[in-house]
């Protein structure tokens, strides 16, 4: 029987394979049927300290068609945080009017500490350039979804792997599910050590490559992301790198059928819009599964879905 | 016969604390960890002693001080092999090998300037962990970033 009644979720690790799996069945749950009024009567709160429109949107959309309220802010300037209010004291006050909390902050671990101090459940939705758990969890479940499994995936991760947290996250947890990682970046944003460890000491294997033809024909999974300015400290590096990996429809010519493209998005141009079209597109459907996810995934802390 | 000729080249003391086998580079960074500058009794510092084990090492006496197990955490993150001594009236009273804890707690600042316990009143801690080479390295519990023991600042 796996229980994940007020189990907060801050990194990915903190739940196991059997976890995992138990969230993404519920979702596909919530898939056929996404509105499953089990939050009536209840109080959900929405704390996003820093803005955010895809994350915050499908949490909140998450809950409304759970039939739950929500309370809270978009943005720290419209809450006491502009008046100097501690993380702790926001959390303690807002904890007396909800059921949980989801927050999105700024700063590395502010979520794993508003887990320690909260009496309610929290949901990270990102904190700063550290974890953000739901993302990692609606990619495993896209990837379920088109594969079939989750297990023996060769999956290629493209673009900025040195500051993307959410390549960071997807390979701790494909590490439990046998993937080979097929690693494409620039020299200067390739994956840090500490994470090609997760890889070896899953006793798994890794490729690293410069292009990214190299990786299409035998890819099940080719996961693009946005190279971000905002987390290169040096500008001029930016400008080195930022158009290195750009995804074109005549290069999946030669792709095997079951190969599906994911994005966590925003995306800028890394891939071309003549890819939307094509059927191995699926980074909106993705985006799309990020709210049956996120709704199974407050049914279960909640107590509310089995 | 060696270990009687360190103990010439450093005096000894009546009741105190001996830091033994630090490595040599690390002696001065122990007596600064402990803020040894600041106290009023006898501190006797030797470096580059002959050593067996270590080949050059630093030993620190510390005449009417004993440490609390927060200051030996402290000794053991910048000189993990060090033997720590107790003295009452010139007699060995207890000698133990430092041992590295499993986690540290408030004593060491994360490197991290995004990390919410730079920003926050929210106490450090860190877990130990190997790496690949078998070096030990602090791994953030709040924002899981690891940092090597030479980066390490206590607060």
């Amino acid at each position: 029987m796996i229980e994940l009644k007020n189990k907060s979720l801050i990194s990915i690790t903190d739940y196991s394979k059997e976890e995992i799996l138990h969230v993404l069945d519920i979702a596909e749950d919530f898939e056929k049927n996404h509105r499953q009024r089990l939050l009536d009567n209840h109080v959900i709160a929405s704390l996003f300290f820093e803005p955010s429109t895809r994350t915050r949107l499908s949490f909140e959309s998450a809950v409304q068609y759970l039939g739950g309220s929500i309370i809270g802010f978009a943005n720290a300037d419209t809450s006491s945080v502009r008046k100097g209010e501690s993380l702790k004291d926001t959390i303690l006050t807002v904890s007396n009017y909800s059921d949980l909390i989801i927050m999105r902050n700024p700063l590395d671990g502010s979520a794993r500490f508003a887990s320690e101090v909260s009496p309610v459940p929290i949901i990270n939705a990102g904190d700063g350039a550290n974890q953000h758990p739901t993302q990692c969890l609606l990619d495993l479940y896209s990837i379920r979804k088109t594969q079939g499994s989750l297990e023996n995936i060769h999956i290629a991760l493209v673009g900025d792997l040195k500051y993307g947290r959410t390549v960071h996250s997807l390979v701790q947890a494909l590490s439990l599910f046998n993937a080979t990682f097929h690693l494409v970046s620039p020299e200067s944003l390739k994956l840090p050590s500490a994470v090609k460890r997760w890889i070896k000491d899953a006793g798994l294997e890794y490729h690293q490559y410069t292009e990214l033809t190299d990786v299409i024909p035998f890819s099940d999974i080719i996961y693009m992301t946005r190279i971000q300015g905002e987390r290169f400290p040096d500008p001029v590096e930016y400008e080195k790198v930022k158009n290195s990996y750009i995804l074109e429809n005549k290069m999946l010519s030669a792709s095997k059928e079951n190969l599906r493209i994911l994005h966590p998005l925003p995306r800028v141009n890394e891939i071309s819009e003549d890819v939307d079209n094509n059927p191995k597109a699926y980074y909106f459907q993705q985006a799309k599964n990020g709210v049956y996810v996120r709704q199974a995934l407050i049914a279960a802390i909640l107590g509310l879905k089995d | 016969m060696n270990n009687k000729r360190t103990e010439l080249q450093v005096s000894a003391i009546k009741n105190g604390t001996v830091i033994d086998h630090i490595a040599s580079e690390n002696t001065f960074r122990v007596f600064q960890i402990l803020n040894l500058e600041h106290i009023k009794e006898q501190v006797y510092l030797g470096t580059n002693l002959e050593s067996k084990k270590l080949g050059k090492k630093g030993i620190i006496k510390i005449s009417g001080k004993f440490f609390d197990p927060e200051e030996i955490n402290k000794i053991a993150l910048v000189a993990p092999h060090a033997t720590l001594i107790e003295i009452k009236d010139y007699e060995v009273t207890k000698k133990e090998k430092i041992n590295l804890p499993e986690s540290i707690d408030k004593i060491v600042k994360c490197m991290n300037p995004k990390c919410v316990t730079n920003n926050q009143d929210v106490p450090t801690k860190f877990k130990l962990i190997t790496d690949h080479h078998g070096k030990t390295k602090l791994s953030c519990h709040y924002c899981e970033k690891t940092m090597a023991q030479e980066d390490i600042w206590f607060l």
